[in-house]
């Protein structure tokens, strides 16, 4: 039985990652996960320099999903190469890096310096809602996306990754937008921007007022989002948004995704992303199927 | 040693209060390395409330290889949970965080609300003379607990039991003094204590509490601003379910 899937000449030995922001860089989930049986580690978005993120409270539940306005709160790449990078090389996995910036120079700074790290792939993270300059700005303007990742890709040593914001009207027009830039392969979806009020205080849930809605209520959204871009452009997908079971994770990969990302449901099992592996070969047992690879996209 | 996540039986609930439930879990895994002052995660049966409730340790008890939680029903996790009866299995995970950090010094210890809890197994803990301070809204709950612990002070909002007003308010009414203050309660209470330790130059231990997602440090939900650079993102938050929920009094800004 193959679940190794190929990512721009990257082989996973499985599909299933991680979705940045809700795995650290591992340190934290390993001790309830063996990372050597994940796919890769995709660790949280890392800047040119540290981040303090926003103010709390940062965290809402909502009915089967959550919203999160952390605001990428994060200690900068030196920290990254110093510490979490070594961390990650003890094990059999694969490294994925989630870059973020406020500018295109702060993007080009980070991948240039992470060219001479031993990491496999660069997530580039143009799709946060949450902070004011940066991210999503350059998600949701095909020509602003174009060009950052064009610079990002002409700068970069490993294959790119752009992240791409389903708060957009046509996320098809941003996936051919990231293929004319030079994109190696595409992840989707981040989260959808949303709002709560506590209604007893009068106050929204979140510090920021808005914030990214996750976990299994997007899900239906993500798989549509999936299935477009992967009949829009050539590039391998990495699928998320709100996968919890094995089920979920066929799903994504039968609408087009290479790999698939687990992300809020970490916070629900940790051991979702072993969960979700074991149910894979199971499926796949059942069902006769040999290569992963097969059911890629096979719903058209 | 760490943090494990695992089913656990129910060995008994009980009603304490109106919304206060006192439920008993049989976990070794958890109670043999749990300590003061720890959490644990809670997991709600109901797949549309993803998301963990973090609920203090009040009692440990390392030979029957239980944890007693004392809760508030604040929304529908926490009321899903007080229908858990005996013989009931939940998802837990612990010991969260790093727990109270005892000091052989005159202690005050002080609970408003449901900070009261943890002062329970902290008092238990604590081995030296113990002044124990509580602040509650109206109905009083787990004194028969603590009274055997230590010399009990009470405040209430509503004047019925003890000072009428905030635990402040009691331990200048009764002029209590002690070297070292180990607090859990409401966000202003705490505010209050702090500077109150401060001018008073006493050490003080404060448990903390934020929305948390992860429960372990990863997701960066749950921070509080710090005086000095942190560790782990090297700006000036520490995350309270990981570097806390108990920090110095001087630690922490808030």
């Amino acid at each position: 039985m193959n679940l190794s899937v190929n990512i721009a000449g990257v082989e996973f030995k499985n599909p299933v990652t991680v979705a940045s922001g809700t795995f650290g860089s591992g340190a934290e989930y390993h001790e309830f996960v063996d990372l050597n049986k994940l796919g890769a580690v995709t660790t949280k978005g890392v800047a040119n320099v540290p981040w303090p993120g926003n103010p709390t409270p940062r965290i809402a539940e909502t009915y089967g999903g959550m919203m999160n306005a952390v605001g990428l709160q994060n200690p900068g790449i030196d920290v990254l190469c110093g510490r979490d990078i070594p961390f990650l090389k003890q094990f059999d996995t694969k490294i994925i890096v989630n870059v973020c910036g406020k500018s295109e120079q702060d993007y080009v700074e980070v991948v240039e310096r992470l060219g001479d790290e031993d990491v496999d792939l660069l997530e580039i993270n143009v799709s946060c809602p949450n902070v004011k300059e940066g991210g999503i700005a350059f998600g949701q303007d095909p020509k602003a996306l174009e060009q950052i990742t064009k610079a990002v890709k002409a700068k970069a040593k490993q294959p790119i990754v752009m992240k791409l914001s389903p708060n957009v009207t046509d996320i098809t027009v941003m996936a051919k937008a990231a293929e004319a830039g030079g994109a190696d392969a595409l992840s989707l979806i981040n989260t959808l921007t949303g709002m709560k009020i506590d209604i007893n205080r009068r106050q929204f849930a979140l510090a920021n007022k808005t914030g990214g809605l996750s976990g299994p209520a997007i899900k239906p959204v993500a798989v549509r989002m999936v299935y477009q871009v992967a009949n829009a452009v050539k590039l391998p997908i990495i699928g998320m948004g709100g996968i919890c079971n094995y089920e979920d994770a066929i799903e994504f990969m039968m609408a087009g995704a290479t790999m698939v990302s687990i992300g809020t449901a970490n916070f629900h099992d940790p051991y979702t992303t072993i969960k979700v592996i074991d149910g894979m070969k199971k499926f796949m047992e059942e069902k006769g199927i040999e290569d992963i690879n097969e059911i890629i996209g096979c719903v058209k | 040693m760490s943090a494990v996540k695992l089913t656990a039986k129910v060995r008994s609930q009980k009603k304490l209060a109106s919304d206060i439930y006192s439920l008993i879990l049989y976990v070794p895994e958890i109670a043999d390395q749990a300590k003061a002052g720890q959490f644990v995660s809670l997991y709600s049966k109901d797949g549309a409330n993803l998301l963990p409730r973090p609920i203090s340790l009040c009692e440990i008890d390392h030979e029957e290889g239980t944890i007693r939680l004392v809760y508030r029903v604040v929304g529908k996790g926490t009321e899903e949970f007080s229908h858990l009866e005996e013989g009931d299995c939940v998802e837990v995970m612990g010991p969260l965080g790093n727990g109270f950090t005892l000091k052989d010094k005159r202690a005050i210890l002080i609970g408003g609300g449901i900070g009261i809890p943890p002062m329970l197994e902290l008092a238990k803990e604590l081995n030296c003379e113990k002044n124990i301070v509580l602040g509650f809204r109206d109905e009083t709950f787990l004194l028969e607990d603590l009274e055997p612990r230590g010399e009990i002070y009470i405040a209430s909002e509503d004047g019925k039991t003890g000072v009428q007003g905030n635990v402040l308010d009691a331990i200048r009414e009764y002029e209590i003094k002690g070297d070292i203050i180990y607090a859990c309660g409401p966000t202003p209470m705490l505010r209050a204590i702090k500077e109150y330790a401060f001018a008073n130059h006493m050490e003080a231990q404060l448990s903390l509490e934020e929305k948390m997602a992860c429960g372990i440090g990863a997701c960066l939900a749950c921070v509080c601003k710090s005086t000095e650079v942190d560790d782990h993102s090297h700006v000036k938050n520490k995350r309270i379910c990981k570097d806390g929920p108990v920090f110095d009094a001087g630690e922490v800004e808030f």
